[in-house]
């Protein structure tokens, strides 16, 4: 690989990397943490006054139907972004399902059917390899749970990038799968995430590789704003009172809030408080542990639950998913794999969406806030699903019962349709009608 | 006791961009000392004004969290190998 300058071939408001502990300023290079002086992560820097001239909501409007019509608010340079179609997920007014629960106003912002890949991962790895191929990588990677793998192969092999991904050796068959069809070289780790990030940290050191979620970190993580962007322009440009969304490392959660602010600063909504609630699996709840302890340090975990995608012990961003919760008057909880479980079959029963673990974990800690009185049922609440139950049929298998086997005669047919109506769907198993 | 360190790339200018050095010390600690003897400079880049552990440091031994054992506190025996890790990545 070479590394190139960037090269800007538009006027842009990207300016520079900036340590969110320290201050210190880097060039706009691949560089993910505050080398010269305390290691902190870097986050990219805009010239907000530019923006609040050129952008305007027309002039989004006026863009491609994804993620790209907030180009001028994403960490790239080139007029020809790597564009597969992501983003723009629908925004569904969960009715079913707030009567259930009992709120007034709920939305589901559905990224189970993001593309290429079927989650929000799609956002953010657009962003990162765009930017890889403006800095001259010719070879991307990334350390993964399994959809952030899936993202990084399908949108590298549109971009005819050379692709190697990282994985914990346990996920999922579908995920394993769904990464290897793009044909990119996968090492699955025998060990946890946390385990795999740690070496991906130190290939990266030597590859000479854009790691999408180190190296290049700074810029991937900016596409997550995306989540925030959208759900303002599709409730017509304002902003809900409630999100509630997963935390993994913590950085979705922390960029849906930059993305609500930036769209304040810049003029494009009106300014409101939203409170941030957060998701985590109570077999790994860093974040939540610390919410309820008070701290504003993360003891890390070694995680132990069916949520595999975000199963991360090790949160780089959680101390700033705490502040923004704390700050928003929001929540932070966790919630069981049973009733992970339930949740997941909860939104598929009310609201026809299939999601996977980490959607069934918000879906779940949704439900909690709101039986606690955390969540005002007046509010407009969104709820972030993120991902696709199709990858984790693991997770809910021998919980959704079976068909019914019958012949292909009317008898046959109406002796089903009678004991359905009268045995629960777990009792029809294998049943020969 | 002496261990192998493994230095990441940032910290290299440290270390005569040697990736991987020797060192004796029979805790985080004492490691910390030696290295700073040895490479003046590297101790003030890995530890905060009040002489702890940055928080967006991660040190293993042997592959295992400090925060799992026993922090800066943690013992180390004859060829034990330490890692420095930045912290900030993965998700």
């Amino acid at each position: 690989m070479t590394q190139a300058p960037p090269r800007s071939t538009r006027s842009t408001a990207i300016k520079a990397l900036r340590c969110k502990e320290c201050g210190e300023e880097y060039d706009l290079k691949a560089l993910h943490v505050c080398e010269d002086v305390c290691f902190g992560p870097l986050e990219v820097t805009y010239d907000y006054d530019f923006l609040r001239r050129t952008v305007t909501r027309e002039t989004i409007q006026a863009g491609p139907n994804s993620i790209w019509r907030y180009r001028d608010f994403l960490p790239v340079t080139s007029d020809n972004p790597i564009d597969v179609g992501t983003g723009m997920t629908p925004l569904l007014q969960a009715n079913r399902l707030a009567r259930r629960l009992g709120l007034k106003r709920l939305y589901i912002k559905n990224d189970a059917v993001n593309m290429p890949t079927l989650s929000f991962k799609d956002r953010v790895v657009s962003v990162a390899l765009t930017r890889a191929r403006e800095l001259g990588f010719s070879t991307v990677s990334c350390a993964s749970t399994g959809n952030l793998a899936n993202s990084t192969a399908a949108i590298a092999a549109h971009a005819g990038l050379d692709c190697c991904v990282f994985i914990p050796s346990d996920l999922e068959a579908g995920k394993v799968l769904g990464t290897l069809i793009y044909n990119p070289t996968v090492m699955a780790v025998k060990g946890n995430y946390d385990q795999v990030n740690r070496l991906c940290s130190e290939v990266a050191n030597t590859q000479g590789w854009g790691f999408v979620n180190i190296n290049l970190r700074p810029y991937y993580s900016e596409g997550s704003k995306t989540l925030g962007y959208e759900v303002a322009e599709q409730l017509g440009w304002q902003l809900p009172d409630h999100i509630v969304a997963p935390l993994a490392s913590g950085s979705l959660f922390t960029k849906i809030y930059k993305g609500f602010q930036e769209f304040i600063n810049v003029g494009l909504v009106e300014d409101k408080a939203v409170r941030f609630s957060g998701a985590q699996a109570l077999g790994c709840s860093p974040i939540a542990q610390a919410f309820e302890e008070g701290r504003d340090f993360i003891n890390p975990v070694k995680p132990s639950t069916i949520a595999k995608s975000i199963a991360i012990g090790n949160p780089a961003d959680g101390v700033y998913a705490l502040e923004v919760a704390r700050k928003t008057n929001g929540n932070i909880e966790s919630v069981t794999d049973e009733e992970i479980i339930d949740g997941i079959r909860l939104l598929a029963e009310t609201e026809g969406v299939f999601t996977e673990t980490a959607g069934g974990t918000t879906i779940a800690v949704l439900k909690k806030l709101v039986e606690a009185g955390k969540i005002d049922p007046e509010e407009t609440t969104v709820v972030y699903i993120t991902g696709n139950g199709l990858k984790t049929q693991e997770a809910v298998q021998g919980c959704v019962g079976e068909p019914f086997t019958i012949e292909p005669k009317l008898e046959s047919f109406e002796r089903a349709l009678e004991r359905s109506r009268t045995l629960d769907r777990l009792e029809w198993q294998q049943v020969l009608v | 006791m002496a261990v192998k360190v493994l230095i990441p790339t940032p910290l290299q200018k440290f270390t005569r961009d040697q990736a991987t050095i020797e060192c004796n010390g029979g805790t985080i600690t004492e490691l910390l000392d030696a290295l700073e003897q040895a490479y003046p400079g590297i101790r003030a880049r890995l530890c905060d004004d009040q002489g702890e552990l940055r928080r967006f440091i991660n040190f293993y031994v042997n592959s295992e969290d400090i925060r799992f054992l026993d922090g800066a506190g943690t013992v180390l025996q004859d060829g034990d190998e330490v890692s420095i890790v930045p912290a900030v990545a993965g998700g």
